[in-house]
């Protein structure tokens, strides 16, 4: 049995039901994400003027957090390339696109990784202050998004790509999902780095 | 939108040469999809009205040993068939959270939104059949989850249904699991959601149009929105939780929290006040995701059983949006007594005093409905009739809680458990089985049997309000909730502690008038008489579909060429016309 | 944003946006050493990650040419944000009006 606009787009919203999907599912992150911001300034407000205090503490890796975001929007660029070399019929360089955004998620994991266990070496863990809790808790909702955002990508550069052979447009379609859902983490890290790094 | 786009089920017969395990357990039919999610609903209902009626027997008759099955709980949660007060705590937070979100949410949204919603859109499945078995998937995890946090060696969670911190963060018993069960059944819910509305807006029937559409099918959509977007807050407070419980954070843990005489070592600085917020966030807007399929049910029932159409289709569906949209901001009414300060306070009970509005709209236009009609009294319609006045107590009884005034002396007694237990108890869970005589014979092809949902209607009916109303009476009087022994240590509950008793007989009667209802639903499966595509001479679209559907749904092409409730149309030859004619019948 | 794209223009467009965000990113930690005061330092940073998320949103994301009932959608889901975000302003403001009240209670007349 064929589910209708699947591929094709509905006649009246020009959609097909992939694209509906993955945007109602971004908006329920926007909330998800948006709660954690509130809890940020709920906290931030509440601690009486001890948050620079506790921010300075954590001694948190300013370069090494502009890399990470460098690699991040990097990372973005060579998404949309992916979708872009598949709109021109490029099965060869969709791939290295795609395998280089997967690439660039892995560094910023690694980068993550060091991060973290810097962290860690110094003593600093969730429970230290409600800094480092609520930095934890984003950043590290943020990185499960990364992994996320990888598998997904990884399945379609890889065995996922048979379907160009078969129904190009709609390798092309989850393509664009997938990148959907891959800038929306990018653009989260976007707000996560000036506000934990910088403010 | 010329080409026909459903595939006949005819043509694809050939592949569904499937096994046992891909046709019925893991399927991606959206109905065998609702049938699980009403199975498991169901099962669920039954499993915390048994907490239940272990939590009345406390009530009625404190400090006495259960008897039959006290010396089966354990040493360590009733010895000598004594009720402990933690267990009794264990079987409140879990009786609250397995109806809200493993009884009712399951059966009215998974359920029947899976099974209802894409026949009555004309539509061949969901749009993302794989999702929708994974959303199951999820459900049923999180159910297992937490029905084996009761095997625990502390214990299920004994919170509240509200797990409200600090105590949720520190307490011994089994927080952690509930809060892992409830990440799952917040991840199956938002892949409905995604689902349910991606549906609607795509894979309507050709001329389905929007104000087509049966009510039911719009109750659905807002509700989706509203778990969409209101269940993702509770998620994230979820996860802070449990770090606070893992990790040791002070997410909800201020400063200098003393517990057991001393003071807890946590860093503080957290807010305690937080985690109400996030909670009720989510937990208003779910107050209608438990109410809204029901109306959209009993109004479903309703049309189809006093053969007019529904009174005021369009005023209905926008204050169903109204409602959606009123119900974001309403949240902090839960919080009166919290000492938000008065500014807060006449903003929200404000906003609860105009979402009271679009409820009446609704609630009148049902009733109006009724006026005038050939009403038929089937069991379907009992239970739809039943709902009126019972959600109008439960609706009424809940605007003193809207006021902080009226709120502060209220607030935590057993007026506000009467309260919302009219509205889903008498109110919801009428509604739902309702829908289950409703549309009993498109699932199983076959209709249940009359005598036997009588049987299972008035009885109900009277215990229902045996059990809710004196709980009224006794929280004017100021009984607190949440007491293991139902209030008997304090003077003020003397003169109405009596009526535990009456309360928790009506109870167990209650559960006697279900089992007419089990008998009849097994009995009907194999036994019941047999129904055609349309047993009770229906408009609208899923009855077009044969009984039971088969994989793909409809064997004809459904193009909608009218309203959803043309009843009793003057100059048609029967008493109905359907929405989209069946070119061969 | 699947039929009738002019592919090489789009491309284009890309790195541009590329190049933007990575000035903004050089531009969000050139302030961070400017030592501003707080507030401003504040204004600052989130007006920039606010144009970069735009870019983001708008480019990458294909939302500067996108079908009606997408941005319903994200209507919708602002206006349910902005209730998410007044919620720990309504909580500081509560606490404020309050400390005030407590202040003037405890004025001698």
């Amino acid at each position: 049995m064929e589910i209708p606009y699947t591929v094709e787009a509905h006649p009246e919203t020009g959609l097909n039901n992939g694209k509906i999907g993955i945007w109602l599912f971004l908006t329920s992150e926007v909330m998800l994400f948006g709660a954690l911001f509130a809890t940020f300034i709920m906290l931030r407000i509440g601690s009486d003027g001890n948050w620079a205090a506790m921010q300075a503490e954590a001694e948190l890796n300013i370069p090494l957090a502009t890399l990470n975001t460098a690699v991040l929007i990097a990372s973005s660029l060579t998404m949309v390339m992916a979708w872009a070399s598949l709109m021109r019929g490029q099965l060869g360089r969709f791939k290295v696109f795609g395998w280089l955004t997967v690439g660039c998620g892995g560094i910023f994991l690694v980068i993550k990784y060091f991060e973290y266990t810097a962290k860690f070496e110094h003593h600093h863990y969730p429970e230290s202050s409600t800094f480092l809790a609520i930095y934890f808790a984003m950043t590290g909702l943020h990185a499960l998004h990364v992994i996320g955002g990888m598998a997904w990508n990884a399945y379609f550069t890889g065995p996922g790509s048979k379907l160009f052979h078969t129904n190009r447009q709609w390798l092309t379609d989850r393509v664009e999902h997938s990148g959907l859902f891959w800038h929306f983490v990018d653009l989260v890290w976007i707000f996560l780095f000036p506000v934990f790094y910088l403010l | 939108m010329a080409e026909p786009v459903h595939a006949s089920p005819a043509h694809d017969e050939h592949h569904h040469d499937q096994s046992f395990w891909r046709k019925y357990i893991f399927s991606t039919d959206h109905k065998v999809i609702g049938v699980q999610y009403s199975v498991t609903g169901l099962a669920f209902l039954f499993f915390g009205f048994v907490l239940m009626m272990l939590m009345r027997w406390n009530l009625a008759y404190p400090g006495e040993p259960i008897p039959f099955i006290g010396s089966l709980l354990g040493e360590n949660r009733a010895p000598g068939g004594i009720m402990l007060p933690d267990f009794y705590n264990e079987l409140g937070a879990m009786h609250g959270t397995i109806m809200v979100f493993l009884g009712v949410v399951p059966l009215a949204v998974g359920g029947f939104g899976n099974f209802v919603m894409p026949l009555q859109l004309g539509a061949p499945d969901m749009a993302f059949p794989r999702i929708n078995m994974i959303s199951y998937w999820c459900l049923f995890l999180g159910g297992v989850t937490m029905f084996a946090s009761f095997f625990l060696p502390n214990g299920a969670a004994g919170n509240g249904w509200t797990s409200y911190s600090p105590l949720a963060d520190i307490a011994l018993n089994g927080q952690t699991a509930w809060l892992i069960g409830m990440i799952f059944l917040i991840t199956s819910s938002l892949l409905g959601a995604v689902n349910f509305i991606t549906t609607a807006i795509q894979l309507r029937a050709p001329g389905m149009t929007w104000m087509r559409l049966p009510f039911f099918c719009w109750a659905q959509i807002v509700t989706a929105f509203l778990l969409l977007l209101a269940f993702p807050p509770l998620e994230a407070a979820g996860v802070l939780q449990l770090m606070d419980r893992v990790a040791n954070t002070s997410f909800f843990i201020p400063e200098g929290l003393v517990v057991g005489g001393e003071v807890l070592e946590r860093s503080g600085g957290g807010s305690p006040l937080l985690w109400q917020h996030l909670f009720w966030f989510l937990a208003h807007p779910e107050v209608y995701v438990l109410i809204l399929p029901a109306m959209g049910i009993v109004a479903e029932v309703i049309a189809n059983n006093s053969r007019k159409p529904l009174w005021g289709y369009r005023s209905m569906v926008y204050s169903l949006i109204f409602l959606g949209f009123m119900s974001f901001i309403v949240w902090a009414h839960h919080m009166f007594i919290t000492g938000m300060g008065s500014v807060m306070s006449t903003f929200f009970q404000t906003t609860t005093m105009i979402i009271s509005i679009p409820s009446v709209i609704i609630l009148s236009a049902l009733f109006i409905s009724l006026w005038g009609g050939s009403i038929r009294y089937n069991t379907p319609m009992l239970f739809a009739l039943g709902f009126l006045p019972m959600f109008g107590i439960g609706g009424l009884t809940g605007l003193p809680l809207g006021l902080s005034a009226a709120d502060i002396p209220l607030h935590d007694t057993y007026y506000v458990i009467g309260h919302f237990h009219y509205v889903v108890a008498p109110g919801t869970l009428f509604a739902l089985f309702a829908g289950v005589y409703y549309w009993f014979p498109k699932v199983t092809g076959r209709k249940m049997n009359e005598f036997l949902g009588q049987l299972h209607f008035w009885p109900s009916l009277v215990f229902m309000n045996g059990v809710f109303f004196p709980m009224m009476i006794q929280g004017l009087n100021g009984v607190s909730r949440r007491l293991a022994d139902g209030g008997i240590s304090y003077d003020f509950a003397g003169e109405v502690a009596g009526l535990n008793r009456m309360m928790s007989v009506s109870a167990w009667c209650l559960a006697l008038a279900q089992i007419p209802f089990i008998i009849n639903f097994f009995m009907s499966i194999r036994n019941g008489e047999k129904a055609g595509r349309n047993p009770w001479n229906s408009t609208t679209v899923e009855w077009l579909a044969p009984s039971p559907a088969p994989h793909g749904n409809f064997d004809q092409e459904i193009v909608v060429t009218r309203g959803p409730y043309e009843y009793s149309v003057p100059g048609s030859d029967k008493d109905y016309v359907p929405q989209a004619e069946p070119a061969s019948t | 944003m699947s039929e009738h794209v002019d592919i090489d223009k789009q491309v284009r467009i890309y790195f541009l946006v590329f190049g933007a965000l990575m000035v903004g990113t050089l531009a969000t930690v050139g302030a961070y050493y400017l030592e501003v005061s707080v507030p401003v330092a504040l204004t600052i940073g989130l007006f920039i990650a606010s144009v970069k998320a735009s870019l983001v949103a708008c480019f990458f994301m294909h939302l500067i040419d996108e079908k009606k009932i997408i941005y319903w959608t994200l209507a919708l889901t602002v206006a349910f944000f902005i209730a998410l975000m007044a919620l720990p302003l309504l909580t500081s403001v509560a606490d404020q009006v309050g400390e005030f009240a407590e202040v003037e209670a405890h004025e001698p007349h």
